[in-house]
């Protein structure tokens, strides 16, 4: 078992008398997928806001590589190599896929006032790594993002976090706003950025997908962890009744 | 797990077919636009001297002034800002320089700077406006004009006794801004030099890239780490010192300075740039477009006078184009964002 890359150890968080994490403890290794379930409202957001340095927490430690880190800004997360997909991707409609995956990065080529985009090599490598995801549908680095579907997009911004350094990729409800097609492609790429090693926090509501691809998962009920527990040690039946708050759930027909 | 490899094989990866790929050319609507109406016009008015190289410098002269500032105006729009304040920016600068030169006899450099000075000032003004307020664009710049058009109606009264001060001699400033040559106007010139200039940083520079992610998504682009805020700063400072540089260029020309002259640049500006297929939304546009855009704008108003027709039915024609160019440019973005989309 190798060590974790990042954990978080007794974190909470108030946000006035507002208690919204509770003394919680993650650990996310290396090449596997962390899944955080829970309701809305079970802390889950202030958690990865935590994680990605959007908040700090009130008390409780955060380590990365097993040292003691405070991530003061995004930008400082990103730097230690902590990547954040939303929900909504972030990515631009219509503008190239290469422009939208060099966004802020951009390769120049030239010298002072004739320094210009290197548009060879950034539809090259645009092109490669997204191709390199899986989506084999994009084969014009000038295509319009635009025209790609939510899926696609997706892996676009999946595809682009890795490439700039992501060694721990924190994906936001990735399947939320996606079909059942979709959804499957977004699961696929998440399984294989696990086995290229990357490690992976994946937010979700949904049960079936979450036991799809996680080894480790993590349910939070009001701000505290209700429960911690491994692949294959629980059910779908008792996980969809944990993220039900530990009421009784009638399995069938819910959660998917 | 034969399923899952399915879903990651493409089904047919969809190939653009040669009009779908024209269609995409963002710059292609406006050209064709101004090569029919060029015809129209050739035809109807090409008997009375609009087909001659007077008729051709009187319509690339309209462009080209109207151009300069329409240029960074459509770049602006793309990264999802308006700037209605350049009428006043024209005036003001015509008459800085009419009035320190001509009026008090100060040196053409120090005027000169002092104009582009006030473009930058007005530029900072803007963008510190919209930066800090978030407030819209079309309201803090129309502001600005009138305030600025009000304060230099009023000091040039205030200072000379009228709103139009003359302005004889431009010394080194005449031949780079006020020579001519076969009835062009050397400002034919700075236009191209303006659009050559804006076509590179939009294609071909990262700043480029950050002002259509800018206009496209700004809170996706500041999460890429695009200084949003830096952006708009200097486009709203570029928009203003080109519109200067029309005002000192005005001066020069005509040999006078009026506090009010400019005012039908404000919209005649945003027209061109929409005409030229920019997006109201902003994030998408293309300089080749606002310059064709800027060259329809020219020959409709030139054209116009050539035909024999009263020209006071320019406002409907120019009217009518906008609308068609504004259900064009959405007809375009569409068919851009669809290919590829249904399968």
């Amino acid at each position: 078992m190798p060590a974790p890359l990042m954990q978080l150890e007794g974190v909470s968080r108030t946000f006035g008398n507002n208690l919204a994490l509770n003394r919680v403890d993650l650990d996310v290794y290396p090449g596997e997928v962390h899944c955080l379930l829970g309701d809305n409202g079970a802390g889950k957001s202030t958690l990865i806001k935590i994680m990605s340095g959007v908040l700090t927490p009130t008390l409780g430690t955060v380590r990365f590589n097993g040292e003691p880190v405070t991530f003061r800004s995004p930008r400082d997360a990103q730097a230690y190599g902590i990547g954040t997909v939303h929900q909504d991707v972030g990515t631009i409609p219509l503008i190239s896929v290469s422009r939208n995956f060099f966004l802020g990065n951009e390769p120049t080529t030239g010298w002072g006032p004739l320094r210009r985009l290197d548009h060879a090599s950034a539809n090259r490598i645009a092109l490669e790594q997204i191709r390199g995801m899986g989506i084999r549908r994009v084969n014009d680095a000038d295509q319009l993002v635009g025209t790609m579907s939510g899926g696609e997009r997706q892996a676009l911004a999946i595809a682009r976090a890795i490439y700039f350094g992501a060694k721990l990729l924190i994906l936001d409800e990735p399947t939320a706003a996606l079909g059942v097609k979709e959804s499957k492609i977004v699961i696929d790429l998440i399984a294989k950025a696990r086995d290229d090693g990357i490690a992976l926090v994946f937010i979700t509501h949904n049960a079936t997908h979450a036991l799809q691809v996680g080894d480790r998962f993590t349910v939070l009920i009001q701000g505290r962890t209700a429960a911690n527990f491994l692949r294959g040690e629980k059910t779908r039946e008792e996980v969809l009744n944990l993220m039900a708050g530990g009421e009784e759930f009638e399995a069938a027909g819910h959660g998917d | 797990m034969a399923a899952m490899e399915q879903t990651l094989e493409p089904t047919a990866p969809p190939r653009a077919n040669p009009l779908e790929r024209l269609l995409q050319i963002a710059w292609i609507g406006p050209a064709f636009a101004a090569v029919i109406i060029y015809i129209f016009f050739v035809i109807v008015g090409g008997s009375s001297g609009f087909f001659t190289v007077a008729g051709t410098a009187g319509w690339m002269n309209t462009a080209a002034e109207l151009g300069i500032i329409a240029i960074p105006i459509g770049l602006l729009m793309i990264s999802g800002e308006f700037d209605l304040s350049t009428g006043s920016v024209v005036g003001a600068s015509a008459i800085i320089v009419a009035l320190g030169s001509g009026f008090y006899g100060l040196p053409v450099a120090y005027t000169i700077a002092l104009a582009l000075t006030l473009g930058v000032g007005v530029g900072c003004f803007n963008a510190f406006l919209v930066n800090s307020t978030k407030l819209p664009s079309f309201i803090v710049t129309l502001a600005t004009n009138f305030i600025l058009a009000g304060t230099s109606l009023g000091l040039s009264r205030l200072i000379s006794g009228s709103s139009n001060v003359s302005f004889k001699d431009g010394g080194w400033a005449e031949p780079i801004l006020a020579s001519k040559w076969n009835y062009f106007n050397v400002s034919v010139l700075w236009w191209i030099a303006a659009a050559a200039l804006a076509a590179w940083v939009l294609r071909q520079t990262r700043f480029g890239n950050w002002i259509l992610a800018t206009g496209g998504n700004a809170d996706a682009a500041r999460r890429a780490g695009v200084p949003v805020s830096r952006v708009k700063l200097i486009l709203f400072i570029w928009t203003a010192v080109s519109a200067s540089f029309v005002g000192i260029m005005s001066a020069t020309m005509y040999n006078q300075g009026n506090a009010a002259q400019g005012q039908g640049y404000v919209f005649q500006t945003a027209i061109a740039a929409v005409i030229g297929g920019v997006l109201l939304q902003g994030g998408f546009g293309s300089v080749t477009g606002i310059v064709f855009g800027c060259i329809i704008y020219g020959i409709v108003s030139l054209g116009l006078f050539y035909t024999g027709w009263p020209t006071d039915w320019l406002q409907t024609f120019i009217g009518a184009l906008l609308v068609l160019a504004v259900l064009t440019n959405n007809l375009i973005r569409n068919a851009a964002l669809s290919r590829g989309r249904k399968s």
